[in-house]
């Protein structure tokens, strides 16, 4: 503070500055639309999209519902700008204390962990204690057990299969927490619902018919479901598998939602085909595991073919569950895509 | 430069990368930034693990030539663990992001202070 | 292979399966999925405990057709067991307690993804208490934080929503350090179950190698859950946490979620990090100070607090920081007493959180003090259930809490070194108890003063329900049902049960604990 230019504020630390400290957005001016403010707005400067809608609300009683709903989120626009908050003395000497500590803390942790791993053995090196007996064996006898040529596949399906299903339950379980937050239900609701209702509305977002975009996607979104299916199915062949093709078949599916806009995806893929899919794909993943772990701890034979290794058809129930997890990963990827643009699918 | 540290290089890196990611994740007011920290935090966790499994001058480990010598084939586990991490990783940043969005919609702000000091406001109101 | 055997097994795949099931039922019927689900696993979890009590010992089973060096593992003992039995029975009572307010609480829409949330916090509980890998351990791990945080933030009010995201970064960051922890004990070992690993760390010590690595490790993995099971200097996420969900998540993440980490913390370091390299390591002094600044400071903030669910979410602080201490002794006895203390307060702390709910329902949904009072008059029982759970968290006889505060005094006096503080902490502590739960208990029994000197019956009984007309009558919520007197009773029994027939669990834990090792 005690030196201090007099074009301090415009120069180009003090915007490297307040862009660390969170204050602004360096990209803010070039990126961002201002709408014009609309007259008796309550609090103009925090809610782009707010005003938006209201700009794109065609009768006055959404415009109205529209500063309703703003004024019961945050009505103090006018009595205390927003960062009032740190205006006070006290709270910036605080503040200065914690970036200290901050850096000090990340400082020491940095510290503390090169230390650690300046004691570990070297990397590259196949003496290693983590090259032992249990990679040795998923490398020699894996092909023989799983099935699979892909080793890391057949560790993950099948040696480590519980591990795998856990994984897949985050996965949905995190959709739900999603759809928690972001599924707009009730039509009706109260302000807030109707608030994010018309907040959500898609019409605003929805691309225009762009034609570039619409031919691009016409000849990319096949060749990327067919890349997405090809990467599935060959999960216990070659890299990839049931996550990074589903990921890819979410991507087209996305790509697909973007140039032709929701009226399309919506006539074959809706909340309810998302539902059915999850529920049958997880219900034969958790059966199929079920059955191979109940059949391995009382020793009895699975009775499972694992079929030639090298062929499309074979290391037994690796290539279904594959195909469950694509399933899963890919409609989660979409779902989270639609829920995050307009809160429904 | 003989030191462990700048032989066990890609291990370096990715401790610093997760001590940046744990302090942004920790101590930045920006939930967006708090993010970002976090999958910076754990993209170094899974450079690490990457690395661990590498050993010099060997091959995926995809059976190519019906070559089945554990001298030819780098560690698989490490590279498991990485792809059941990244799963985790996607759906946490998920959760966190649709949270994101809904106290934004609710308060207007990014700041984590101020989202807690009108929440309380809003509750005393 | 008898049937009993596959029974965790089944009890984690059934609890996961009724989670996957729920997301196509209606709320109704999710509910009822989740009950049965409840009941079906703790029921199973009985049997596993009569078998490894019958038999003796403890047994592992594997997860596929690999055995143990190569595929997953879960293990089950004694101790797998008891745990998995309480937490099947308070999970059972946190959700019928409070089914009411779930169903008031959360959308109508949305109630099946409430129930998905809590089967799937059910079978993460159960795998983290029954895991024998490490790698597993971590799955479930996030597993059970994302349902924690879906459970809080499900009643979508400002402050549940601002509560959850500051949840979900202190989980984060003990999942990244609980994460890295793991990498480096897998870099040094070579292993991911928990056998394996163990006998390789002692390979490793015997060695004297990594001295500063397996130092690192266990400090990170320490630090890691403590972060997540909230102990002192970590605990800034729980008071709102605790204190704005509904009731149901409220009761569930105080008394189970904490403690599943601190189950795992045990596990840990018994079965793969060695009880005796941990103690050599001086982790357990680090966590025995911070056991009593948080047994100190939390109550110290209850009794500043004038929120009463905040209150109770700051007490949680403080019993947490007991259990962290009985763990920090470094004592066997110090570790059966923090395990029977984990097992007092989640049913004690279920207990407060659901019977404070009845007193709320006629107190016009408030919270604070003045509201209350007179509140013991107007629902009896949610009143009686208050109380005793107070007492037992102040360690009255006959109840749980007197138990485990004396199996804490005596195992102090069996470790020399920290024998003073420990029993100077817990006398302070034991008084701040008294002061908050006793002062509120109090409040409920006394009559408001306005009403007091308008009361023109001479009727102590009568005045009081006039002043319930004038308070809880005008709220929207209806006198407690059946249901929450259902719960809060066998909470009180459950609480008596843990209080009076302790003998034979503690005996059990001690054996569950050397059949870790």
């Amino acid at each position: 503070m005690s030196r201090r230019r007099d074009d301090y504020e415009s120069s180009w630390w003090r915007r490297f500055k307040s862009w660390v400290d969170g204050e602004t957005d360096l990209l803010a001016e070039g990126m961002e639309i201002r709408i014009p403010q609309v007259p008796g707005d309550g609090n103009g400067e925090t809610k782009q999209p707010g005003s938006q809608a209201r700009q794109a609300g065609t009768d006055g009683e959404t415009r109205q519902l529209g500063s309703q709903a703003y004024q019961a989120g945050a009505d103090d626009g006018k009595d205390r700008p927003p960062h009032l908050f740190y205006e006070s003395r006290g709270i910036r000497w605080f503040r200065r204390f914690y970036q200290v500590m901050s850096v000090l803390l990340c400082l020491s942790i940095i510290f503390v962990l090169l230390w650690t791993i300046a004691c570990l053995p070297a990397i590259g090196n196949a003496g290693n204690p983590d090259n032992n007996e249990v990679s040795a064996r998923y490398i020699e006898k894996g092909l023989q057990e799983t099935g699979a040529v892909n080793i890391v596949t057949g560790m993950i399906l099948d040696y480590r299969a519980f591990d795998t299903f856990g994984e897949s339950c985050v996965l949905f379980i995190a959709s739900c927490c999603v759809l928690v937050l972001l599924r707009i239900d009730a039509k009706d609701g109260d302000i807030q619902t109707r608030k994010r209702l018309e907040m959500a509305d898609d019409r605003r977002f929805e691309p225009k018919e762009d034609i570039i975009l619409q031919k691009c996607a016409c000849v990319l979104v096949p060749l990327i479901l067919v890349f997405g299916i090809y990467i599935v199915l060959n999960g216990h062949l070659s890299p990839g598998g049931g996550f990074s093709g589903g990921a890819v078949l979410g991507s087209g599916l996305i790509l697909y939602l973007n140039a032709f806009g929701f009226q399309k995806t919506e006539r074959f893929f809706t909340e309810k085909i998302y539902r059915r899919i999850t529920l049958c794909a997880l219900t034969f993943y958790c059966m199929a595991k079920s059955y191979s772990f109940f059949t391995g701890a009382n020793h009895l034979k699975s009775g499972i073919p694992l079929g030639t290794p090298g062929t499309i058809l074979s290391s037994g129930l690796i290539l279904p569950l594959n195909i469950c997890v694509g399933l899963v990963v890919a409609c989660t990827m979409y779902a989270f895509y639609a829920l995050f643009r307009k809160g429904g699918m | 430069m003989n030191t462990p540290l700048f032989v066990n290089m890609e291990e370096t890196v990715s401790i610093i990368l997760f001590g940046i990611g744990f302090t942004m994740l920790m101590l930045h007011r920006n939930l967006i930034k708090k993010i970002l920290g976090m999958n910076i935090m754990d993209t170094a966790v899974y450079l690490f693990l990457a690395v661990k499994g590498y050993i010099r001058g060997r091959m995926v480990p995809i059976v190519a030539d019906g070559i089945q010598d554990v001298s030819a084939y780098i560690n698989p586990v490490p590279s498991g663990l990485v792809l059941t991490g990244i799963v985790v990783s996607v759906s946490t940043t998920a959760l966190m992001l649709a949270l994101t969005i809904r106290l934004y919609e609710r308060y207007g702000s990014l700041d984590l202070d101020e989202i807690l000091m009108r929440a309380k406001e809003e509750e005393r109101a | 292979m008898s049937l009993v055997q596959n029974f965790p097994f089944f009890s984690i795949i059934l609890a996961m399966f009724s989670g996957i099931l729920s997301s196509v039922l209606d709320g109704k019927k999710a509910r009822n999925v989740s009950l049965a689900a409840i009941v079906m696993t703790t029921v199973m979890s009985a049997a596993v405990l009569h078998f490894c009590v019958r038999t003796g010992q403890s047994y592992t089973y594997m997860m596929g057709h690999f055995p143990a060096p190569w595929g997953n593992e879960i293990r089950a003992g004694v101790l797998e067991g008891q745990t998995a039995v309480l937490f099947g029975v308070v999970m059972f009572l946190a959700v019928v307690g409070g089914m009411d307010h779930t169903a008031m609480d959360v959308e109508e829409s949305k109630q099946n993804l409430f129930y998905i949330m809590i089967d799937l916090m059910l079978s993460s509980l159960l795998a983290l208490i029954y895991t024998n890998d490490l790698f597993t351990a971590y799955v479930f791990v996030e597993i059970n934080t994302i349902a924690g945080c879906g459970l809080i933030m499900i009643r979508q009010i400002g402050r549940s929503l601002s509560s959850a995201i500051r949840y979900m970064i202190m989980s984060q960051l003990g999942s990244g350090l609980f994460l890295i922890g793991l990498s480096l004990l897998y870099d040094v070992t070579g292993h991911l179950l928990m056998s394996p690993a163990k006998e390789a760390v002692a390979a490793i010590e015997a060695a004297g190698l990594y001295e500063v690595p397996m130092l690192v490790i266990m400090a990170v993995v320490s630090v890691g859950l403590a972060i997540k099971s909230g102990l002192y200097p970590f605990h800034y996420w729980i008071p709102d946490t605790y204190g704005y969900a509904t009731p149901t998540a409220s009761a569930v993440l105080s008394g189970l979620v904490s403690k599943g980490y601190i189950f795992l913390l045990i596990k840990i370091f018994y079965r793969v990090l060695g009880r005796e390299n941990v103690i050599a390591s001086q982790i357990v002094n680090v966590l025995f100070v911070f056991g009593l600044a948080g047994m100190l400071m939390g109550s110290v903030h209850a009794i500043l607090e004038r929120d009463t669910r905040r209150m109770i979410a700051y007490s949680s602080v403080a019993q947490i920081g007991y259990i962290y201490m009985g763990i920090g002794l470094g004592t066997q006895a110090g570790m059966v007493a923090a395990l029977f203390h984990m097992f007092t307060h989640s049913a004690t702390k279920a207990l407060l959180f659901i019977s404070a709910v009845g007193l709320y329902e006629v107190s016009g949904d408030r919270k604070d003090f003045r509201s209350l009072q007179g509140s013991g008059y107007r629902n009896p029982l949610a009143g009686i259930g208050f109380a005793v759970g107070s007492l037992s968290m102040v360690g009255f006889p006959m109840l749980s809490g007197f138990i485990s505060k004396l199996l804490f005094a005596t195992s102090a006096l069996q470790s020399p070194h920290k024998m003073l503080p420990t029993v100077i902490a817990l006398a302070i502590s034991t008084i701040l108890n008294a002061v908050y739960f006793l002062r509120l208990v109090i409040t409920l029994y006394t009559i408001p003063e306005a009403e007091n000197a308008a009361g023109k019956g001479n009727d102590k009984r009568q005045r009081v329900f006039v002043a319930a007309k004038g308070q809880g009558e005008a709220s929207a919520f209806p006198a407690s049902s059946r249901k929450l007197r259902l719960a809060i009773v066998s909470f009180i029994l459950l609480n008596l049960v843990l209080g009076l027939c302790s003998q034979p669990i503690v005996n059990q834990i001690g054996n569950g604990l050397t059949m870790f090792e």
